[in-house]
This record gives structure tokens, sequence and C-alpha cells, in this order.
């Protein structure tokens, strides 16, 4: 695979008087897991938004999987969307249904597999992210760490070519941390999807991503491969991954 | 955007030139999420199980609060009525005065009233917490439009429950009124059926009908958009769910008059 999935050029969105994308350019290789990091309120879901067609941008392009999103709407986004995978900051699992339920539904609503081959896909899902045992729990009855791997689950069922994940993570300790990026770095091996993901877990990212990207003052200041990230002389990235307090 | 900036006499135009357009665009929004909701209710796929589970929703749990409120409206209007037709000395017509006020008005508005207080403002809490804990977002980009998954069933569930609940309600009412004029106040029975025989038609039980299926519309039109667009967590659910029951009982209470001197 090559060239790259998700093409982003200038940008622009505000809400009100306040401009959260400033002119954002992004690039994400095909195959490849791209990382977004920034503070918290830069604009880093506000992005995914638009990535996944849910903000409209007050300006600028956006291709993803070889389509223009921009001005695209109804039936024609819907087909670009059935090849996505989300994975929502708060997990977004449907409450009235048990997690089983909740993976089993894009399947039973979007494809024409028969109820037994749904079954045996739901369970093998379960399997990979290790709850079997959990299935017929509601999501306010699991753990945060359980429903983080439900939402996991519920967005690769159908087998996406991209998926966006926001911070599947943030909140959990830090052996479920590199549980679930493990888990993700093997269903990427297995399903070859390309994967933007929006993460604060520094270092553990640069071990799981291909390419980093830094979101600061709406806009990308700094993209590459983690050891580029990790050496990098922008005094902002490298303020950002040190942790450094602002000057000020 | 840098807005230009006002002076500060005509601020007070400002804010309302901004209040009104702020009407109009939700008016606007309104109108909108109906013609949507339309459109999608008579496309396919239709949502066949969602529908079922909605009614079962809107409709049979408010079966308890509507026998309670209809059997008592009838007793209440069995006393009141009898009372003032006995000044008269027409006690015979309890039964169609009780019969005509509960299937043209009472029926239609205190039914409608209830289950907008049991299942509508529910109704707006859930729509509520799936907006702001990203539900509905999850189905959008699953390709799966919300419209068609929570909005069309519920407004179809309003359609086909409020006129069944209305009819129970009404049964349950004039049985109330049976009740109190005849089993207690000692009205003879055929009296009591036998003049709302010959007062009550089918013209009268039509404009009922009508009533329920438009304020079964309306209910859950005004429930689901107000759900739908919830922002600002808890407290915006909270602040809908109080907006929505107020906004369809105001609803209910206008189109009923409007519709009682527009239909027979
Ligand atoms: N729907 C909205 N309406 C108004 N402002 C919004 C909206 N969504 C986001 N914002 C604003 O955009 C800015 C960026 O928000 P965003 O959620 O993208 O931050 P983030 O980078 O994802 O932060 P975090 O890491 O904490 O999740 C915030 O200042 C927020 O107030
Ligand atoms: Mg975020």
């Amino acid at each position: 695979m090559a060239g790259s999935t998700i093409h982003v050029e200038g940008l622009w969105k505000s809400f009100g008087r306040q401009a959260v994308l400033r002119g954002l350019d992004l690039e994400v290789p095909a195959g490849s897991i791209t990382v977004i990091i920034g503070r918290s309120g830069g604009g880093k879901s506000v992005l995914l938004k638009h990535l996944i067609g849910l903000l409209r941008p007050d300006a600028g392009r956006i291709e993803v999987g070889g389509v223009d999103l921009t001005g695209l709407s109804g039936r024609a986004l819907d087909d670009v969307r059935r090849r996505f995978g989300v994975v929502f900051q708060g997990g977004a699992l449907f409450d009235s249904m048990s997690c089983r339920a909740n993976i089993a539904f894009p399947l039973r609503e979007k494809t024409r597999l028969s109820a037994a081959e749904i079954r045996a896909r739901v369970e093998a899902s379960l399997a990979q992210v290790g709850l079997e045992a959990v299935g017929n729990k509601y999501p306010e009855e699991v753990s945060g760490g359980m429903r983080k791997r439900v939402a996991i689950a519920r967005a690769l069922v159908t087998e996406p070519e991209i998926v966006f994940f926001d911070e599947p993570t943030t909140g959990l300790d830090p052996v479920l941390v590199n549980t679930i990026h493990q888990l993700i770095l093997q269903l990427h091996r297995q399903l070859q999807f390309t994967a933007v993901m929006v993460s604060h877990e520094i270092p553990e990212i640069f071990e799981i991503a291909d390419g980093v990207a830094m979101l600061h003052e709406g806009r990308i200041v700094e993209i590459g491969p983690p050891a580029a990230i990790q050496g990098s002389s922008h005094p902002v990235v490298r303020q950002f991954i040190r942790g450094e307090p602002e000057q000020g | 955007m840098a807005e230009p900036t006002v002076p500060a006499a005509l601020r007070p135009l400002e804010t309302l030139g901004r209040g009104s357009l702020g009407v109009v665009e939700s008016l606007g929004r309104f109108g909108a999420f109906l013609g949507q909701a339309v459109g999608a209710a008579v496309t396919p796929p239709f949502k066949l199980r969602a529908l079922v589970e909605r009614i079962h929703y809107v409709g049979f749990r408010s079966l308890l609060i509507i026998l309670l409120t209809g059997a008592f409206t009838g007793m209440v209007l069995g006393l009141q009525i009898y009372l003032t037709l006995s000044r008269f000395g027409s006690e015979a017509f309890l039964g169609p005065a009780v019969a005509l006020s509960i299937i043209r008005e009472l029926g239609p508005v205190l039914a409608a009233l209830m289950v907008t207080g049991r299942a509508g403002s529910a109704l707006t809490a859930e729509l509520g917490i799936m907006r702001i804990t990203e539900q509905i977002d999850a189905l959008t980009v699953m390709a799966l439009s919300p419209m068609r998954y929570l909005v069309v069933p519920s407004i179809l569930a309003g359609v086909i429950t409020f006129p069944l609940m209305t009819a129970l309600f009404d049964v349950v009412g004039i049985f109330g009124g049976y009740l109190v004029g005849v089993q207690l106040l000692g009205l003879s029975e055929g009296t009591y059926f036998g003049e709302m025989q010959s007062f009550v038609d089918m013209r009268d039980i039509m404009t009922g009908f009508w009533k329920s299926i438009s304020f079964g519309i309306i209910v859950m039109w005004v429930c689901t958009y107000k759900g739908f667009y919830v922002s600002r967590g808890a407290e915006g659910v909270a602040h809908a769910t109080t907006q929505a029951v107020v906004l369809s009982s105001v609803l209910i209470l206008v189109w009923d008059y409007f519709l009682g001197s527009v239909l027979p």
C-alpha cells in the first residue's frame, strides 16, 4: 500500500469567535498508525470530528480514502463512513444494549451476515479483547477499561479500512494502557487498517506509532516518525513531550 | 472572524436582533427536523423492531396512569355534572354530558398530557443522554441514521399509541361517570347509556381521534427534538426535559383550541 489515505489542506474551524483550527495541514500514509498529540483543548477531537464528517470546516479540503469529504452529505457521506471505525473519547457505547449486543450491532445493521456468522464474529472479537466473561453485562456494569475495550472491539468488528481512536487509553492504569496499545498494534497487523489516534500517552505511544503529529495553536507544527519527534528541536514539541510547564 | 464592534447606544438593538435571529433559526431547525423525520419514515429500510420497542415504551408503560386518571376524571365529571344538571332537573342527560366532554375534549387532552409526563419526558432525557455521551454521533458515523433509529420510531409510536391511549381513557372515564352517576347517585343505567347513545355520534368520536393523532405527532416531535439537540451536559438534559414537557403541554392546549374551532 502506498500514498496517503488522509489528506487535509488548509483546514479552518471557528466556534463563535474562537478559532480552533487555523489552516491545518495533515497527511496520513495508508496503513500507518498516526498519533496526534497536543495540549488538552487544542482541537484534537475537533480535528477528528472533521475527518469523520461530524463537523464541517469553515474552509479547507479534507480527503479521506480518496474521497473529498467537504460538501459531501447524505448517502454519499454514508458510503465513505461505511469504511470507518470510530472509537470515541468516552466510548459512546449504546447503554441500552449489553456489551455483546453493542459489538453485534454494526454487523447486524450494516452487513448481510447470518445470525450464526454474527455470533461467531462477536465471540471471536470478545475473545480478542479478553472480555468473554462480561459479554452479557451492560456498559454501566463494567469498568472504564473494559468499556474502552468493548468500544475498540465494536469499531473493529466490521473490519474497517480506516480507524479513528480518540484517546483510547486516557484514565486507565499503566498496565491497561500497554494492554490496549498492544491490542491495537496486534489488530493493526491482522487487519492492516490505517489508524489515526489522538493520545496523551507520552512516551508509550512512541512505541506503537509510525508517525506522530503535534497539534499546536490550530496547526500541525511538526509531523514525523517517533524518533524524529522525540529528538525534535522545535521548542513547542520539546516542551510538550517533556511535560515542562509553560514559560511566562 | 473579527466582528465590527457596535457603539454602546446600539447594544440593546444588537441584542434584540441576535435574539430574533436565534428564534427564527431554531424554528427553522424545528421544522427541518420534522421534515427529515418524514423523509426517513417513508424510505426503506424500516426499523420495525425499534417501532415495537417504542410502542411499548410510549404506550404500554403509560397504561396505568391512563387508567387511573381516566377513571377519576370520569368520576369527578359524573359528580359535578350531576350536581349541575340536577339544578335544572335534567339529570337524565348526565350520560351524554360526561361522554361528550370526555370524547371531544378531556380524553385526547388529558391522555396526551399524561403520556407527555410519563413517556415524553423520559424520551427527551434518553435522547439527550445519548447525545451528550456521543451515542448519536456513534450511530451517525456507523452510517446508520439516528433519525431512522431513534426519531422516526418514536413519532410513529406516538401516532399509533395516542389514539389507543385516548380510547382507553374515554372508556374508563365513561365508566367512572357511570360508577358515580348510576351506582352512587342512583340514576338509572338505561338512562345513562341510552341518552349517551342518542346524543353522541361518529363525528364526536372522529374529532377526538384526529386530536389524539395530532397530539401524538406534536408531543413526540417536541420531545425527540429537544432531546436530539441537547448540549451542555447533564444540566442541558435537565433543562431540555423541562422544556420538552412545558412546550408539549402548551402546544397541546393551543392546538386543541385550534382544532376544536376548525373540526365539526
Ligand atoms: N461543539 C463545540 N462548540 C463550541 N466550542 C467547541 C465545540 N467543540 C469543541 N469546542 C472548543 O474547541 C476547543 C478544542 O476542543 P477539543 O475537544 O478538540 O480539544 P482536545 O484537543 O480534544 O482536548 P482533550 O485532549 O482535552 O480532549 C476547545 O476550546 C473547545 O472549547
Ligand atoms: Mg478530545
